[in-house]
């Protein structure tokens, strides 16, 4: 019997514009599902081609969760998304063009190609830069929060993690001191059911992540993570909790990683059955059939919808690879900051 | 000027700093109700309120993590690690996401890290260490040792203006011992700028922390003893290092003596002594000498520690052999 929460799934259209999303929101999200995953899939095709140096890391089966809950951020609010969280750097807005820069090392892309992957940060859109290290980056959003507070400012900070990073010790002491101080925090898990190779009953013997919230005082919810207008209710309800002074609130979205760990890995040991079962739950599709049930979404806005996208990641790929690569000298500069960089208006 | 305890001298750059600008806050374990293990902030809370001095749990992670995260939004953190031991459990977050965070990602991560550190009683393995070189070889960091009550103020208050993480090691071994004049006011002594603590001709001593006391108390002793004329430059930082005061030092003397508490081997007296040999080999006319504590944890009964801590007959003898060469 769980302790936390279990979210219902959303059932009709009067009950998402009660969530506050109006139907031009809805192909929103429709579109940056979609911009999500494409983004993902030209940059495996570019990693193939020896374009992206180093490793590459998909979200397939996470787009929903990362999108809706980036959806319900407000505009000042600031989150630590995660390497299988593109949705929340689409949705926050970072231009396609500069995350395949960043992919490939560009002297143009937003590291300088001091560091790859989604590693990066972007101060006007709120976006603080991951550390492999998972999941060191929740007591730093923690921080943000704690900013928040002590300035009386309505933000809120999130955090990204994911049930392998659930076994660290960042995790507890972030949550137990947000808990502590009920600071302006959503803990985001993507439950995507393996770490690396490591399944989740060897990862946690709770019934759900979600269920350790009642230990540090705040409220714990499982979502369907496929279910990109349930994850987008109950981080709206968090987000604004906290706003309001609530406190921190843990929400567990379950998803499959349906690709390996990098794309190195065959992940031959998820079992077949379970991917089957997750792929009659692609997200994408889930939506589009909901779209179609309950907001008479046409074939011709679909199209509309599928060309717009693919001529922006067209534009942002040939953009991407026509930028030079560093001068070898810049890997000496940047190590410490000036002091004018403090005046620089940072994480508005 | 005021006469101040060396800790006064540091309770008095962070009441000023916090008067001074609204985004100072400081954060660590008992800390405000309490003032500290060691009482550097009594009397803070009272003034600046429960969330300017925050009380945090015993979580060095979330301690320095959310100090971090604070940073990155606009504040000035100054968190405490209660003794500077405690900082390895918060490791990742300095090493792996502050030190690293300006060069990948372009963000200025704003924050001191105050570290109660040194050994001299009987404090054991946990409660005596000097870590500041391991801190010293990780490139994003800053390192501040400072030796006086004049200098813990006016770095206390460079280490908050600066935009990069500050490691800011306060030797527990001076807190009450030391008492000397401090000026008034705010003002900032510059990071990478060595001090003369004593003038001489035939040796250079380059140390740090409490060991600048140690080097002079054996400077004393020999030139009592009508033996050489010792120099001794109080390093004041190790990242930025004064190199230029230290080569120039060795030109004129000739002799390098490198003294610290730390740990010998990869101990900040190994890049000293490297860079020397490097750059002013033809100057030396003896082999450069390191003195430090030997390779072990810091043991706790006196004698044990009392052997362990370079102590002012183990100077006394390195200058002396150094001037016999």
């Amino acid at each position: 019997m769980a302790i936390a929460r279990e979210a219902e799934p959303v059932g009709s259209l009067h009950e998402i514009r009660e969530a506050g999303l109006a139907r031009e929101d809805l192909l929103g999200i429709y579109r940056n599902l979609l911009v999500t995953r494409g983004m993902e899939e030209r940059g495996h095709i570019l990693y193939k081609q020896s374009k992206i140096p180093g490793s590459f890391y998909t979200g397939r089966g996470n787009e929903a969760a990362s999108v809706g809950v980036a959806t319900a951020m407000g505009p000042h609010d600031v989150g630590a998304p995660l390497h299988r969280d593109m949705g929340v750097q689409v949705v926050r807005g970072v231009e396609p063009w500069r995350i395949f820069s960043n992919y490939m090392g560009k002297a143009d892309s937003p590291t300088g190609g001091k560091d790859g992957n989604v590693h990066f940060a972007d101060d006007h859109l709120g976006l603080m830069a991951m550390v492999s290290h998972l999941p060191a980056m929740l007591p730093v959003a923690v921080g943000a929060a704690l900013a928040f507070k002590i300035r009386q400012e309505r933000r809120v900070a999130l955090a990204w993690f994911g049930d392998g990073a659930s076994a660290r010790g960042d995790t507890h002491e972030g949550m137990n001191f947000a808990g502590v101080r009920r600071l302006p925090v959503v803990f985001v898990c993507d439950n995507n059911h393996w770490a690396y190779s490591t399944p989740t009953y060897l990862e946690y013997a709770c019934e759900h992540i979600a269920d350790r919230a009642q230990a540090y005082g705040f409220d714990g919810v499982v979502v369907d993570g496929t279910d990109v207008l349930a994850v987008y209710r109950e981080a709206k309800r968090a987000i604004e909790n906290a706003r309001e002074g609530g406190g921190p609130t843990l929400i567990e979205c379950e998803t499959l990683r349906m690709e390996g760990h990098a794309v190195h890995d065959d992940a031959s040991y998820v079992p077949r059955e379970m991917l089957d079962a997750w792929e009659k739950r692609d997200p994408i599709k889930r939506f589009l059939t909901w779209l179609r049930d309950n907001a008479s979404f046409t074939e011709d806005e679909d199209d509309g919808i599928q060309s717009e996208v693919k001529r922006l990641l067209e534009e942002a790929v040939h953009r991407a690879e026509a930028g030079p690569l560093p001068d070898p000298e810049t890997a000496l500069e940047g190590v410490y900051a000036e002091p004018e960089e403090l005046d620089m208006p940072h994480f508005r | 000027m005021a006469v101040m305890t060396y800790i006064q001298a540091i309770s008095a750059a962070l009441r000023e700093e916090l008067r001074h600008d609204e985004r100072v806050f400081l954060i660590g374990e008992d800390i405000g109700v309490f003032g500290g293990a060691f009482k550097v902030t009594r009397g803070l809370q009272e003034e600046f309120g429960e969330w300017r001095v925050i009380d945090a749990p015993l979580s060095e992670v979330a301690i320095v993590g959310g100090s971090i995260g604070a940073a990155l939004v606009g504040m000035r953190p100054v968190c405490e690690m209660q003794f500077s031991d405690f900082v390895s459990v918060a490791w990742d977050q300095l090493v792996t996401v502050a030190a690293k965070q300006h060069y990948r990602a372009g963000t200025p991560v704003p924050m001191v890290v105050r570290l109660p550190s040194g050994g001299g009683f009987s404090g054991g393995p946990f409660h005596s260490q000097n870590p500041e070189s391991s801190f010293a070889h990780v490139p994003g960091l800053k390192v501040v040792c400072p030796a006086t009550p004049a200098d813990a103020k006016g770095l206390l208050v460079t280490a908050i203006a600066d935009p990069n993480p500050v490691l800011y090691f306060e030797h527990k071994h001076l807190y009450r011992r030391l008492k000397d004049e401090v000026p008034e006011g705010r003002y900032a002594v510059p990071f990478g700028q060595a001090r003369r603590h004593r003038e001489g001709t035939d040796v250079t001593v380059v140390t740090w922390g409490a060991m600048v006391h140690t080097a002079a108390e054996a400077a004393e002793a020999v030139a009592a003893d009508g033996g050489p004329s010792v120099e001794i430059l109080d390093l004041r930082t190790l990242v930025p290092w004064d190199r230029e005061s230290v080569l120039r030092s060795v030109e004129k003397t000739s002799k390098l003596l490198v003294l610290h508490e730390d740990t010998r081997t990869g101990g900040f007296g190994a890049e000293i002594a490297a860079t020397v040999a490097e750059e002013a080999f033809e100057h030396l006319d003896a082999p450069i000498k390191r003195i430090a504590a030997p390779d072990t944890p810091v043991p706790f009964s006196p004698p044990l520690e009392k052997r362990f801590i370079p102590q002012v007959e183990d100077v006394v003898r390195g200058l002396r052999d150094l001037v016999a060469y």
